[in-house]
């Protein structure tokens, strides 16, 4: 089964490696990607349409799969290895939003293999990737910040050269839906390590959400009602209030435009929160 | 460097009076007679301490520092007292030759710090004259020091800013002024660069000196109070849609340049994820710019709505009372009027489930009301 990889992969070097798969994911550059299954390959259901999406999708996938007939000639080979490059990559954007992929993502999540938030006020929060589109050739992986919700640029243009599309638009946002106890707290240091390790984020997001509700001395009251939720079910209503921002002087002095701008936007957080907090009074 | 020819120069001044012109390229007027403060950087066959320090790796940031502003004493009060070995540092700064009486140091590395922490910090205040303003955004147009690293600000050049100006706290970050935050540079090689060498001060004053180098706070032209209504965002593609409409803040004193105004908005399989779900979006306020000079000053100096006071403060201390209705609802409806505009981002989505629950008395439901207007 394994026949005909030793050709492909001694191109780079790396002779421990024994599949494509393994081979693709040890290059450089290929450090956001994890492993799909190859159950999930060999699963034609999973393959639906990819065909349409890539040209000599077959072999492509043979080439994947380890299964590609030696007697191949040398000039397809090198246009067989973008076309297998893409096929992974689709299947990998459909594989980390299963519930295997999503657990296997998170464990590069853990080892911070995506990189930290360039946001200063993030503290290092550690990143996942993102596409801002889920057809391929239209946009570079981005990166996301569960502590500010924004999205980055790689640092490394290796990185900013992967087609976005091979992650999708839907996976980070899909990993902290189905795992809320991993959504990072807006304040306070990443212990990411730690804090993972022991699923001990909920108890980390939860205080942080009764800081917040604590701070608004005007909320006190409706507090009392709100927290009864136990940990793990800790709201993130009013979590944005405690989140830091810059502020802009000159001298000490905050600057009158700015200063004005950051009111606006306050002004329509605590708009947002007491409507969440509303609805949350109600349930 | 992007001086215009003499002739474009003065029409630009003129037109700086008139009415303040987004664009690039117009700081010059404010550029000229600033050269002497840059004229030490020709490489020479002698290379001065300075030019020297400058092109050190990690040390791009740098601007070269008059050597006539370092002489001065006027410009180094308070310095003195801050640096060790404080005139041997001065005389490796200036390249000048050392006394005979400079046995008494153990180690030149000694030295060689304090030269390098007295240079920071004489940098610190040379970069907010205006040579030194005109040497940075002559390296901040060359895009010497990158651009921010958040995608919808699109390529927005960033600028060197310290977190304090006091040294040895933090390193170097830089700032943007189209999101107004700060970033680590991307390469470690800055790591070692002490924040306290750009201090504070410098990025605003920076984009206060240079408006047309600053996006406004605003999406769209103060102008054209008509265009508000517009459905979809404007594309901002620099020069060819600025010059069919100029890009004007009414402002004087604020930023004159179109900004990078889109929001990024998370979505599952296409669906935006509803805020209130526990993951659903918390931070949008953090990047959100109104659409015109007008809302901003919807929101008075304490950071409350003009139009509802009662909604932050009142509503809270009141609710005991049971307020009734009637007193709530003219409030919420001019609010929402407003309101629409500004939160776009806020969709269909959120709107019909709040329909669902069953209210258990009624001053819950007036809340319930109220919330449905505001979603």
């Amino acid at each position: 089964m394994l026949r005909g990889v030793d050709d492909v992969s001694t191109g780079s070097d790396s002779d421990y490696s024994n599949s494509w798969i393994s081979w693709f994911l040890s290059s450089k550059g290929n450090e956001y990607f994890c492993e799909v299954e190859e159950d999930y390959i060999l699963d034609r259901f999973n393959l639906t349409g990819l065909n349409t999406e890539v040209s000599n999708y077959s072999q492509a996938l043979d080439l994947i799969t380890d299964n590609l007939d030696d007697e191949i000639q040398d000039e397809l080979r090198g246009t067989l290895d973008v076309q297998a490059r893409l096929l992974y990559g689709l299947i990998h954007a459909r594989w980390i939003v299963t519930a295997r992929g999503l657990s296997k993502m998170i464990e590069k999540y853990k080892r911070v293999d995506f990189g930290r938030c360039p946001r200063v006020l993030c503290q290092s929060q550690p990143l996942l990737p993102v596409g801002l589109s889920d057809v391929p050739y239209e946009k570079s992986v981005k990166l996301y910040c569960g502590r500010c919700e924004d999205v980055y640029s790689p640092k490394s243009s290796r990185h900013g050269s992967i087609d976005g599309a091979y992650f999708g638009t839907s996976f980070p946002h899909l990993l902290f839906l189905v795992y809320p106890n991993l959504i990072p707290p807006k304040v306070g240091p990443v212990d990411a390590a730690a804090a993972l390790r022991n699923g001990g984020v909920v108890a980390g997001a939860g205080a942080e959400a009764e800081g917040a509700r604590r701070t608004r001395r005007v909320r006190e009251d409706s507090e009392v009602e709100g927290s009864g939720s136990g940990v793990g079910e800790a709201s993130t209503a009013s979590v944005a209030l405690k989140a830091e921002r810059y502020r802009p002087r000159i001298y000490g002095f905050q600057l009158h435009e700015t200063a004005k701008l950051q009111r606006w936007q306050e002004a329509t957080r605590d708009r947002q929160v007491a409507r969440l907090e509303a609805i949350e009074d109600l349930n | 460097m992007s001086r215009p020819p003499p002739d474009v120069e003065e029409e630009q001044l003129e037109l700086e009076e008139e009415e303040a012109v987004s664009g690039t390229g117009e700081g010059d007027e404010i550029m000229e007679e600033a050269e002497e403060g840059y004229t030490s950087s020709t490489p020479t066959s002698t290379l001065t301490w300075i030019s020297w320090f400058c092109s050190l790796p990690g040390h791009e940031y740098f601007c070269e520092v008059a050597e006539d502003f370092i002489e001065d004493d006027f410009n180094l009060t308070g310095l003195n007292s801050m640096v060790p070995f404080w005139k041997e540092a001065m005389e490796m700064v200036l390249d000048v030759e050392p006394d005979e009486d400079s046995s008494k140091i153990p180690d030149v590395s000694i030295v060689e710090a304090s030269a390098e922490l007295l240079y920071g910090l004489v940098h610190q205040r040379f970069i907010l004259t205006r040579a030194g303003l005109q040497a940075m955004v002559d390296k901040y147009e060359n895009g010497i020091f990158g651009t921010c690293p958040r995608v919808y600000c699109e390529g927005c050049c960033v600028v060197p800013c310290g977190r304090s100006d006091l040294p040895g706290l933090e390193t170097v970050k830089l700032f943007c002024p189209n999101c107004n935050d700060i970033y680590t540079p991307p390469s470690s090689r800055f790591q070692g660069v002490d924040g306290a060498f750009f201090g504070t001060t410098f990025p605003h004053l920076f984009f206060q000196s240079y408006r047309e180098l600053a996006p406004a706070p605003f999406k769209r032209s103060g102008v054209s109070p008509g265009s508000s209504l517009s459905p979809g965002r404007s594309p901002q593609s620099g020069s060819s849609s600025s010059r069919q409409s100029p890009f004007v803040n009414p402002n004087p004193h604020g930023g004159q340049k179109q900004p990078a105004s889109q929001v990024y908005v998370p979505r599952i399989y296409g669906f935006k994820v509803n805020e209130r779900s526990k993951n659903g979006p918390r931070m949008q306020w953090l990047r959100m710019r109104p659409d015109g000079p007008v809302e901003l000053d919807m929101v008075d100096w304490r950071g409350r709505w003009l139009d509802d006071e009662e909604y932050e403060e009142e509503e809270v201390e009141e609710e005991e009372d049971d307020r009734p209705m009637e007193d709530f609802d003219p409030v919420v409806d001019d609010e929402e009027e407003e309101e629409e505009e500004g939160e776009e981002e806020d969709g269909m989505e959120s709107r019909q489930p709040s329909r669902a629950p069953i209210y258990p008395d009624d001053a819950l439901r007036g809340k319930v009301k109220a919330v449905r207007q505001l979603v």
